[in-house]
């Protein structure tokens, strides 16, 4: 059953076929999936949803596919999570923390958009598929593919953390490290792309892949209750995540699920790539590509694809924008472990971060309901903590030893 | 003077299906005129009504965004090596 009318230009509105391609013939734009919301609205419905299993095809007619999702069975539906601890030490009335730490299989929200991609490459008969990767969609590919069957040729930039490159390459993919940072890479993969007729989940495949990213938005609102939080932090990249949270918001009410919108959504980086914030911030017409230099690896995209629509969302919202330093992600990836007990990677530390920061300046007042988006897992990223958490006492294993180490 | 200039999937219809040209030009701007003269229509596709360069294209001089150089005045020597690539790509 399809709910899929086929491809749109988001700028200039031509329409294409449901075809594994990305862009606008005649503008450049990036094409849309065109949804047939009228038919979903007679299928979906909040009874309907509740019915089905907690994962995020429990929303498939909002998802570009046409035949049954065949990975990512499970991912999804991860937990909302009410942070009373972090309340206290930020002073906050109402936080919670959408984990997609433990998102199944691979521990990140990526694995939300990989399900589609996959399932999409399929239909579309594709034998091998490929993705340029700061590390999190690369474990995810090569993961899921495998299930799926796929040859897999995967990019990243070299200098990617150990867990996210062992965590790849446990999967046996094609791994291809790149000399250069993610913008090389992706610019080289575009150019992979047009040469070699693969499935490219972040490239030729990408306006269904960038979908999946719309169950993390409705989750939030599902686990709220059927209402939208006031605001919203989001770690921005690429720029397709926070545009597509934006996206979920809007189809949720359209499909009459919530009554309004009343959400602000903030974009965060890392200060060291931070071309969508800066863009924000001061109020720039056009995003200025950068040279990434920051601990955050995954969010290390200097040329944001979705940049100039990550700004829409945000401005639309009413929100706003911040970043921070390493030093400051640091510190907020500690706040997270030592008072919810979860370790986030980087990306998490960016997200808590600037939320830490939106309301020491007020931004963010103290008594409105506030989601922190936690996208990836600590576990992967342990080199920007590993030097900054002390070390664990040593001793003989001897009772008197042990008492001499910790008196 | 010859330029080497890759040429993205959409606009492949318009250089009979060539994946790559040699032209030539000074610079980036020079290099698009150039383009326009072998493959007529083409420049319109690739700049907007003011001649800018679409947003949703990225154009590479030696692997390098020329946004990082001077833009469409960024010069060109024999040799080199252009990419005109959809910017509607990646995200990590």
């Amino acid at each position: 059953m399809s709910y899929v009318k086929g491809l749109k230009c988001r700028e200039c509105g031509r329409r294409y076929p449901k075809e594994p391609i990305y862009v606008c013939e005649y503008c450049f734009g990036p094409l849309e999936v065109d949804y047939d919301y009228e038919k979903i609205k007679k299928k979906l419905t909040i009874k309907e949803i509740e019915s089905r299993p907690k994962t995020m095809w429990r929303y498939r007619e909002l998802l570009p596919i046409d035949k049954e999702p065949i990975v990512g069975l499970q991912t999804g539906f991860t937990p909302l999570i009410r942070a009373r601890n972090l309340e206290k030490a930020l002073g906050v009335k109402e936080l919670y923390l959408k984990d997609d730490s433990v998102n199944h299989p691979t521990m990140s929200f990526k694995d939300r958009v990989v399900s589609v991609a996959l399932a999409k490459a399929k239909e579309f008969g594709f034998e091998t598929v490929a993705c340029a990767s700061t590390g999190n969609l690369a474990n995810s590919v090569a993961a899921q593919s495998v299930v799926a069957g796929f040859k897999r040729y995967i990019f990243i930039p070299a200098d990617l953390e150990m867990g996210k490159v062992i965590g790849t390459l446990i999967y046996n993919p094609v791994l291809v490290a790149v000399e250069g940072n993610y913008d090389q890479v992706n610019r080289l993969c575009s150019e992979i792309a047009m040469k070699y007729k693969w499935a490219f989940v972040n490239i030729n495949i990408r306006p269904y892949y960038a979908e999946g990213s719309k169950t993390y938005g409705y989750e939030i609102i599902e686990q709220l209750g059927w209402k939208a939080p006031r605001h919203i932090i989001v770690p921005c990249a690429g720029g397709s995540l926070i545009t597509k949270i934006w996206k979920s918001l809007k189809e949720f009410k359209d499909m009459g699920f919530i009554d309004k919108i009343d959400t602000k959504i903030y974009a965060s980086q890392a200060t060291g790539c931070s071309p969508i914030t800066t863009a924000i911030k001061e109020n720039l017409e056009i995003i200025k590509p950068v040279k990434p230099n920051t601990i955050a690896k995954s969010l290390a995209i200097g040329n944001p694809a979705d940049g100039v629509y990550a700004i829409g969302a945000v401005k639309e919202s009413g929100g706003w924008a911040e970043d921070v330093s390493d030093e400051e992600i640091v510190e907020a990836i500690k706040l997270l472990a030592s008072t919810e007990g979860i370790f986030t990677e980087t990306a998490g530390g960016v997200t808590l971060g600037t939320a830490k920061k939106l309301i020491e300046q007020g931004r963010i007042p103290k008594n409105e309901s506030i989601v922190v988006c936690i996208t990836g897992n600590g576990l992967k990223t342990q080199e920007a903590v590993k030097d900054k958490i002390g070390k664990p006492f040593r001793i003989k294993p001897a009772l008197d030893s042990f008492e001499q180490a910790i008196s | 003077m010859s330029i080497k200039v890759r040429i993205p999937t959409p606009l492949q219809k318009m250089t009979q299906n060539k994946t790559e040209v040699e032209l030539s030009g000074s610079n980036i701007r020079e290099l698009i005129d150039d383009l326009e003269r072998n493959f007529p229509g083409i420049k319109e596709r690739i700049c907007d009504e003011k001649g800018k360069i679409r947003r949703f294209i990225n154009i590479y001089v030696n692997e390098e965004d020329i946004r990082f150089l001077k833009q469409d005045q960024t010069s060109l020597k024999d040799g080199d090596e252009i990419s005109i690539i959809p910017a509607i790509a990646g995200g990590s």
